[in-house]
């Protein structure tokens, strides 16, 4: 990353600001909320799998579980500020839990993803049988199918009266997305960040060099869950009740559809990735012409065929080829081929 | 007597029925640099992988200045001060050479004492001239002398080196060959090696393996005039 964090800060919230004033003049804030809240799921899966080369496919639980810690802290404390912080919370100890067994276990790619998978499948069947009156934590009964409505939504701290909604819940969404961008930018700034990448790149060398790859990776993946169970509470609120349909395989299969669109190995690709997309859904979902499934494979198989390095990075290279400098090296290079092949007549 | 870093006592190595490093005892001293020679198969590779805990010995013990090793894992045996390279370059091949050697000067250093090891490291290493270009665009030999600087940053007392000349150019390996006669200054080395030019230009003492054992140890021109040597490398009787 070039330039210093203090500019990456100024960017952040100059870009912040102008969409936070242009974009409610397109899209209305209430789909925008939503969009916002999978900029920052993708922004999750992102984080993992762009930087720490970690291919999680149940990213979606950790989602689920974020707004499920919402939704009942919120019924049985009747204030939003602490259920927002078990939110963020919860899910990332489970996800230490579940990254330490996986990482100091050895299990890599392949086996990774399906035990995600599978947890998230559990999680899903689970919170679906749970709809017996003996399901409750506290006060607040699980639901089963029809998951948890009705509960305290976000509000001014201390001011359980005071509910954020609407515009301001929209502003909020947003302020609290750009926030988790900086945080991410300064994570990967940081040697945390550049060691993580060292990771994606080479695992055994990064280990060899005298780095404990499985901590890393435990602490990155938990970091990722962290924010998605963010995304998660955040989404609870917007939608007002939490369903088993969160954690569902779809909705983990489209987290990573968001990314390889927006471009892997980049902090915006999956945001806007995520956001594009979601966007798309919800137009297609306004008609019932053509399958939103279909319509989001179709886009899958296109970018993999020919935009395999997703949307930003295409943009930045189409960006550098254009407007960039050419590498001094090279230029001599060329140069001296030329002469060459000047000399050879 | 200098200190002993590095010891095995009757390491053995087996996969299913086949024995691939046979109750090997090793010794080696600090600042003495010593070449694991011995024909494919030999179980050079696989002591080396044992020592640098890439894969744990059957049976035996590894002390490195007196702790047992045997069953640590690769990256605690390095965070001891142990520089390993192994048999093909393994490098961060999408990340430029300063940050290659940055992250292995992270390690051991603070990120601006890093800044400085690294930039000293390219400087001894003469890649300043493609200090910023990804390793992935690079020679081979160049990815080897990266891989070399890596290793060196940490400022190691044992050095491990898996086939450093392997693929190289004559001026590559002259180059290689100043670089590890600078290391083993501070550093105790071992060279796991094929290329005998290489070993003559190198080494003085020799560990000769066939078949999974130490078949003999000793100065490197007593090594290669040795009958037994030559029957090994060559197949027939000297």
């Amino acid at each position: 990353m070039q330039g210093s964090l203090s500019q990456d800060a100024v960017k952040i919230i100059l870009v912040t600001a102008v969409l936070i004033w242009v974009m409610p003049l397109l899209i209305g804030t209430y789909t925008l909320t939503v969009l916002i809240v999978y900029g920052m799921l993708g922004l999750s899966l992102g984080l993992i799998w762009g930087f720490g080369g970690i291919l999680c496919f149940g990213q979606a639980a950790f989602f689920g579980l974020g707004a499920y810690t919402y939704a009942i802290a919120a019924i049985n404390l009747g204030e939003s500020t602490v259920p927002m912080i078990l939110a963020v919370l919860v899910p990332g100890l489970f996800a230490a839990l579940l990254g330490a067994m996986m990482f100091y276990g050895r299990l890599n790619d392949v086996y990774l993803g399906v035990i995600t998978l599978v947890v998230t499948l559990i999680l899903f069947k689970f919170i679906n049988s749970t709809a017996g009156p003996q399901y409750v934590i506290g006060t607040a009964r699980l639901g089963g199918f029809n998951g948890i409505p009705g509960f305290q939504t976000l509000n001014v701290p201390g001011d359980p009266d005071a509910y954020i909604w609407g515009d301001s819940y929209f502003y909020v969404c947003a302020v609290l997305l750009g926030l988790v961008f900086f945080l991410v930018t300064a994570l990967l700034r940081s040697s945390f960040g550049r060691i993580a990448v060292g990771i994606r790149e080479n695992e055994t060398r990064m280990s060899l060099m005298g780095y404990d790859v499985r901590a890393r990776k435990t602490l990155l993946f938990a970091t990722g869950a962290a924010i998605a169970g963010l995304a998660g509470a955040l989404f609870a609120n917007w939608a007002e009740i939490v369903t088993p349909n969160l954690f569902s395989l779809g909705q983990s299969a489209e987290i990573i559809i968001w990314c390889i669109v927006g471009g892997l190995g980049t902090r915006l690709g999956p945001v806007l990735g995520a956001a594009g997309l979601a966007y798309l859904k919800f137009l297609l979902g306004q008609q019932a012409v053509v399958d939103n499934t279909l319509i989001t494979g179709l886009i899958l198989v296109l970018f993999v065929l020919f935009l395999p390095k997703g949307v930003v990075p295409a943009l930045a290279d189409l960006w550098k080829v254009s407007f960039g400098r050419r590498p001094l090296g090279r230029i001599h290079q060329q140069r001296r081929m030329r002469n060459r092949e000047h000399r050879n007549g | 007597m200098a200190e002993l870093v590095l010891e095995t006592q009757g390491l053995t190595m087996r996969f299913g029925g086949v024995v691939a490093a046979n109750n090997v005892d090793f010794k080696l001293r600090a600042r003495e640099l010593r070449c694991l020679i011995g024909p494919n198969g030999a179980g050079k590779s696989t002591f080396f992988k044992c020592v640098t805990g890439l894969q744990t010995p059957t049976e035996g013990e590894v002390y490195m200045r007196g702790v047992e090793t045997t069953h640590w894992m690769p990256h605690q045996i390095a965070s001891l001060g142990v520089g390993i390279k192994t048999q093909t370059p393994n490098v961060m091949d999408s990340l430029s050479v300063f940050e290659n050697i940055w992250l292995a000067a992270r390690r051991f250093h603070e990120p601006q004492e890093a800044n400085r090891k690294t930039q000293e490291i390219i400087e001894r290493l003469a890649l300043g001239a493609i200090a910023r270009d990804d390793l992935g665009r690079l020679a081979h030999g160049e990815r080897q002398r990266v891989e070399l600087g890596l290793v060196a940053v940490g400022d190691p007392w044992l050095v491990l080196l898996d086939e450093p000349a392997a693929g190289m150019s004559a001026e590559d390996v002259e180059r290689m060959t100043a670089i590890i006669h600078e290391l083993n200054k501070t550093a105790a080395i071992i060279i796991v090696e094929h290329d005998m030019q290489f070993i003559r230009s190198i080494a003085e003492v020799v560990t000769v393996f066939h078949q999974g054992e130490v078949l003999m140890e000793d100065h490197v021109d007593r090594v290669m005039s040795d009958p037994m040597v030559r029957n090994v490398y060559l197949g027939k009787k000297a």
